[in-house]
């Protein structure tokens, strides 16, 4: 970004602190206050330029982009094996998840479809990814709150599922384990029972959570009616995910447009909340994590036997066409949208990660609050840069 | 010529051993209580081991950390006032190690016994305002002044509950002087009863309460820690200070806590004092006093760090709504109460 178009921001952010409607008592000189690239608050390396009175806020404007990789761009150069190592790294909490409608678009267009088994450890592994994802969150809000320990215990808890991520899949963060027509390896042996055992240990996690964290009245202070979004003004702005359904929006893509994964086959709940506060954001993702034990336990359960992988020919080139394919991720809606000319590689990849839109209310809904609730309320739409810039 | 412990000495000699020996207590405490507490306590809360490495259990690690921050570079910001910005730590600093002239360890064992005791503890420890103040404006960071501004009205406003907690001990008592609280504490009786001597927790713990909350708050810990906020304002007034001039404020920050916590025990916890009933010499309280008073210290800085560890931050102003409208009322009724009953009994 050059200094030229940070001026234009600038200008932008001044000339709409004039007509912001902020009830001014005192008035004061402002402050420009540039909270990032690098600030503890911003997980990484956003850059929010706030427009301070005092310690309200006129306007605030983020800036992405800082960590910027190509992904799209390279994806044209890769084959389509090799695209699911870079998706990886797009959420690199939930890494498995992002694999997963990429792989699911190929396969669509390829007219390939992976056996139930394959579907079935994929939706396993797609909802551990989300729990690995989620406690980090629930720990986290903790430490943009101030409480610095339940961060400890989020980590602590996190480890127990992402050994069993790695005991399948060789990787701790980056998989990298889906592939066209099924899955690389079958599950070892004795992995489902342990994995029922760690499900027990989150939940025993979310208890504690909610008595360490959500239950201290100063985190409700600090979180009930802060950051408020109406539904109308979420849809609006595309949000998605739990963040959504913190508004009161049902709308759960795994339950309403469900594409080649197995929860259909289960029985759990979408969870809504009516409040669309930081509170509101952070229950649903307590309940999410714990829905998610649950999907995890039913599935482990009832996994079909069978072959992992499909017949798909050595070397793969996919078929002309365009495939459109999105799951619900940890954070939100995520989609890929391949177009392909027959090649090897895609030869165009357009990734819609939730995040990005996530963030995109930010000026919308910093306007008028005070400077901690600003680290609140970025704590509670949950992003993660590598989702943001790609 | 003034006598100390029965020796004759000159006033210099004198000063120079209390003054000595005063360090030397404060430093060995604050870094028992960094080991103790920042290191060991905390980390069992947080299901991890702590420093294990340097001395047994990490006994060292407090004397590595020192080590690392004397060689860190000693930087100044382009824009930052160096002559304010150099000074503001000694402030901080100095009004810590001011508060320990006058808290009594022994009959004996006190720096300087004034007749105003508490009150010119609670002016001196006022003090650091300023040199948080200073530190803010003198670093030219944005953070650091709004950091420094949190610290201004946090730490005034937590005076006054302060304030007034500590006037129910001096209607009690009767004197402002610390040592005659110790006494009033030791020699009191419970209807009758002086095995235990009074002391002042059992008829004024409202403001017990009220104290220890206004002490969370003067030493800006978690709740209410908004000055040096880490994950919004970085660190606060302290965002530019790195090396030794970070270290003073470290231990400035745990000096402080042992200096309360030391108040607050002589206060409401009998201080050094054993009951006067159980008949113990001047001599043998000058070599149990220092321990009493110590152990007694400790653990009311374990209820701040427990606390420290255990909650969210509160919002700016909630913190001052807390000061304002909970706070002060109750101390002022515990005032009001206390008044009464004095008189009546």
């Amino acid at each position: 970004m050059t200094a030229g178009t940070d001026r234009q921001k600038l200008q932008y952010i001044a000339a709409r602190a004039a007509d912001a409607r902020v009830n001014v008592e005192l008035e004061t000189e402002g402050m420009t206050l540039n909270i990032g690239p690098q600030h503890p608050a911003t997980h990484g390396t956003l850059r929010i330029v706030a427009r301070l009175d005092g310690e309200q806020v006129i306007a605030a404007e983020p800036i992405a982009g800082y960590m910027h990789r190509g992904y799209e761009k390279i994806a044209e150069v890769r084959t389509y094996a090799q695209v699911t190592t870079l998706v990886n790294r797009i959420d690199w909490l939930g890494s498995f998840a992002n694999e997963v409608p990429f792989i699911l678009a190929a396969e669509r267009l390829m007219e390939v479809e992976a056996p139930p088994r394959a579907t079935w450890i994929r939706t396993l592994l797609f909802e551990m990814s989300r729990i690995a994802n989620l406690i980090l969150f629930l720990g986290d809000m903790g430490v943009q709150l101030g409480a610095i320990t339940p961060v400890f215990f989020a980590f602590r808890d996190r480890e127990y599922v992402l050994d069993q991520i790695e005991r399948v899949t060789g990787g701790r963060f980056h998989p990298n384990f889906d592939r066209i027509g099924g899955l690389k390896d079958d599950l070892p042996k004795g992995w489902l029972e342990d994995t029922k055992r760690v499900m027990d240990k989150v939940r025993t996690f979310c208890d504690e959570i909610e008595d360490l964290l959500m239950g201290s009245e100063v985190f409700q202070e600090r979180t009930r009616g802060i950051g408020v979004i109406p539904p109308d003004v979420a849809v609006q702005y595309g949000l998605s995910g739990a963040n959504a359904r913190a508004s009161g929006i049902d709308w759960d893509l795994r339950r309403d447009a469900c594409v080649g994964l197995a929860y259909p086959e289960v029985d759990w709940k979408v969870w809504t909340h009516p409040d669309g506060d930081s509170f509101a954001r952070f229950w649903v993702r307590l309940q999410e994590v714990r829905e998610a034990t649950r999907i995890i336990d039913q599935l482990a359960d009832g996994v079909p036997s069978g072959p992992v992988m499909a017949k798909v020919p050595r070397i793969i080139k996919v078929p002309a066409g365009e495939a459109w394919v999105s799951t619900e991720n940890p954070l939100g809606e995520m989609g890929y949208y391949v177009v392909s000319q027959g090649d090897l590689t895609p030869f165009r990849l357009k990734i819609r990660s939730a995040s990005f839109n996530n963030v995109s209310i930010t000026p919308w809904l910093l306007r008028g609050v005070y400077v901690p609730d600003i680290v609140t309320i970025l704590a509670s739409l949950y992003f993660i840069l590598g989702d943001i810039d790609r | 010529m003034t006598s100390l412990l029965g020796l004759e000495l000159a006033y210099w000699q004198s000063t120079l051993i209390r003054v000595l020996a005063g360090l030397v207590a404060v430093l060995l405490l604050t870094g028992g209580v960094v080991y103790l507490y920042l290191f060991k306590f905390v980390s069992f809360m947080q299901s991890r081991l702590g420093p294990m490495e340097a001395g047994p259990y990490g006994s060292l690690q407090l004397l590595a950390e020192v080590g690392k921050w004397l060689q860190k570079e000693d930087i100044h910001t382009e824009d930052s006032d160096r002559l304010i910005f150099g000074l503001a730590p000694a402030v901080v600093l100095s009004s810590t190690f001011l508060m320990f002239v006058v808290i009594p360890a022994g009959p004996d064992l006190v720096i300087a016994n004034l007749g105003t005791g508490i009150y010119y503890v609670l002016a001196v420890s006022a003090l650091s305002v300023l040199g948080i103040l200073m530190a803010g404006w003198a670093s030219a960071n944005k953070y650091a002044l709004m950091g420094a501004l949190r610290a201004g009205g946090q730490l005034i406003a937590y005076e006054l509950p302060m304030v007034l907690a500590v006037l129910g001990v001096v209607i009690m008592a009767g004197s402002l002087n610390l040592q005659d609280i110790v006494q009033a504490q030791a020699t009191g009786e419970i209807f009758g009863i002086s095995a235990i001597g009074n002391p002042f927790i059992l008829t004024q713990f409202v403001a017990f309460a009220v104290f220890m909350i206004a002490v969370q708050a003067e030493l800006t810990q978690t709740p209410f820690d908004m000055p040096i906020a880490e994950s919004e304002l970085v660190a606060g007034y302290q965002v530019e200070y790195s090396g030794i001039r970070f270290l003073v404020y470290f231990i400035s920050e745990f000096a402080t806590a042992v200096a309360f916590a030391a108040v607050a025990s002589t206060l409401f916890l009998g201080g050094w004092a054993l009951p006067a009933s159980w008949g113990l010499s001047d001599g043998v309280m000058n070599v149990v006093g220092p321990i009493l008073v110590a152990t007694k210290a400790v653990l009311l800085v374990g209820v701040v760090f427990w606390t420290r560890f255990s909650f969210p931050r509160f919002r700016e102003d909630q913190l001052q709504r807390l000061a304002w409208k909970v706070l002060i009322p109750i101390a002022l009724a515990n005032i009001l109460l206390t008044a009464v009953f004095k008189v009546a009994f």
